[in-house]
């Protein structure tokens, strides 16, 4: 069964005048289908106003379609008996770490999740001192999160979601806010939780380079899905990507480049090492 | 500038009262406030000093961080107690044009400086031996009683908990905003009074504009992790009365009863 499985997922916003008469509707989700299976890494690309964020709500019941279902773990998210059980299940990250975390300490904000769900006291410090070591912040756990770096303070806040052992992350430019070394740890960090715990991963972004690891990317371009395929698949469409106003990444776009220029060189190239590699093969 | 800010901060040593449960220092800290506010008498204000400095000392924390707080509020100490001074009637001890100053006024005086005085002592020291926390937490059990006359004490809690949180975010935003403001010509040292507020308008509309859209985001972001209000939520750190809180709770009631034993014999 697909812990995530969305049906002809239509979401649209109704602006009202001060009559109550409906002015504008907007189709921000125009019969998205995206599935994904327990353990997989997904990615979501799109510019703004692709709908992506959208979506991203959906899954976590903070949003309701208008037509078409959202299945979490088989059940419909529009279903108000099912809401914490789906909420358990899909955890979401924001973009703005200081945003959404509660604690004024470290291990209290990762024990908020728990404490919610109405576990026992044991329960709760077993999850966080779990969740702490798997994030890696075990010598920060009596910091106020104030006096955290960028990157530091979002995997705490991936641990406050996985002390609610979700099956499913779903995160929303992660990344986004932090600078260049941030970007690693928490990428480092998802990547892990993904092989070794085996947490689905639904990552939406703007940076080409986090995706190169995905299991199967879906572009979106106002409201619909427009491509679907592995990293491969997708990035090999310079052209038909930069229609849609996305990049690819820097390996895949000088090996366009050059390609262009006659030389006879892959374009399926993801990363620097590949590229170099097949450069050098060029000079033999 | 802004991050001098001092509100209550929480001095980290391990002492005995640090280690006291939060609603043990909350009772013990009201019933303080109440004999200080009680007691006009001299024998009244040596019980209360002797409890006040041995409270002091047993917190663990230096004398400098209490100083530091009365500073703060020493000119408003001081305009109290000169209109105190001026304005009891009673025996005339000194009398030069409108200024009359009588035997009641100096004592009066006397006694709400010393009252002052006490009162921001004796609530420092909760502030500084409890982390913000543990103290809404003491505050959240202590009033859970009310709940019954649908008072939100767990929301009052938890939003003085966020609130908390958000200080030190909040003020390196404005600091943020008045730099960038500054950078556009804006003045917020010159001109007089009226001018000076005005000029507050550029970083105040910015930050609560900010605030709302961190709150917003804030609320999502608590959903999403279950969060439901206070039915049904556990916590992961209970608060426990241990042997030392009967201790000291034994200690404030021999306290107090002293205080109104005093007070009570001067009356009668």
């Amino acid at each position: 069964m697909d812990i995530i499985r969305t049906e002809n997922l239509i979401s649209r916003f109704v602006d009202t005048d001060d009559e109550g008469r409906e002015i504008v509707s907007e189709k921000v989700l125009d019969g998205v289908n995206i599935s994904a299976k327990q353990g997989e890494f997904i990615a979501i690309l799109g510019h703004n106003g692709s709908g992506k964020s959208t979506f991203a709500k959906h899954l976590n019941a903070l949003l309701y379609p208008t037509e078409g279902t959202v299945l979490v773990n088989g059940k419909d998210t529009a279903a108000e008996e099912e809401l914490w059980d789906i909420r358990q299940t899909v955890g979401m990250i924001f973009q703005n770490p200081d945003n959404q975390i509660i604690g004024n300490i470290v291990e209290e904000d990762i024990g908020f999740g728990p404490e919610n769900m109405g576990l026992k006291c044991e329960d709760i410090w077993e999850r966080v001192n779990q969740a702490i070591q798997l994030v890696d912040m075990e010598k920060h756990r009596y910091k106020s999160p104030h006096s955290l770096s960028g990157g530091q303070k979002q995997r705490v806040a991936i641990a406050g979601i996985l002390a609610m052992k979700p099956k499913c992350m779903v995160m929303d430019e992660p990344t986004a806010m932090l600078d260049p070394v941030g970007r690693k740890e928490v990428l480092s960090t998802v990547l892990e939780l993904n092989k070794k715990e085996n947490v689905t991963i639904i990552l939406i972004t703007h940076h080409m380079e986090e995706v190169i690891n995905a299991d199967r990317v879906f572009v979106m371009n106002e409201g619909k899905v427009v491509m679907e395929g592995t990293p491969r698949e997708i990035f090999v469409q310079v052209e038909k990507m930069k229609g849609y106003h996305l990049d690819v990444p820097q390996a895949t776009e000088i090996a366009y480049r050059l390609k262009l220029k006659g030389i006879d060189i892959r374009e399926d190239i993801l990363t620097m090492d590949e590229l170099a590699e097949e450069i050098a093969a060029l000079k033999r | 500038m802004l991050k001098d800010i001092t509100i209550g901060r929480y001095y980290q040593t391990n002492s005995i009262l640090h280690r006291l449960d939060p609603r043990t220092k909350l009772f013990g800290t009201v019933l303080f406030l109440i004999t200080v506010f009680i007691s006009d008498t001299l024998p009244g204000f040596v019980l209360a000093t002797v409890f006040l400095l041995s409270m002091m000392i047993a917190s663990g924390v230096p004398m400098m961080c209490y100083i530091k707080g009365i500073k703060g509020i020493l000119p408003l100490m001081l305009i109290t107690m000169t209109f105190t001074l001026l304005f009891t009637g009673g025996d005339l001890v000194f009398n030069v044009w409108i200024i009359k100053i009588s035997k009641e006024g100096i004592s009066q005086s006397v006694i709400v400086f010393i009252r002052f005085l006490y009162l921001i002592t004796g609530s420092s020291i909760l502030t500084l031996t409890t982390k913000t926390n543990d103290l809404t937490d003491g505050l959240e059990r202590a009033f859970a009683p009310l709940n019954k006359i649908k008072v939100p004490v767990h929301d009052i809690a938890m939003m003085m908990g966020i609130a908390m949180r958000f200080i030190p975010i909040l003020t390196e935003e404005a600091d943020k905003i008045m730099k960038a403001q500054m950078a556009r010509g804006a003045d917020f040292n010159e001109g007089g009074l009226v001018k000076k507020a005005k000029g507050l308008i550029p970083l105040i509309v910015p930050l609560i504009v900010s605030a709302i859209n961190r709150a917003l985001e804030l609320a999502t972001a608590m959903e999403t992790r279950c969060y439901r209000g206070g039915e049904g939520r556990t916590k992961m750190k209970p608060l426990k009365y241990s042997g030392r809180d009967y201790a000291a709770y034994s200690i404030c009631l021999v306290y107090i009863l002293v205080s109104v034993t005093i007070k009570l014999a001067y009356v009668l």
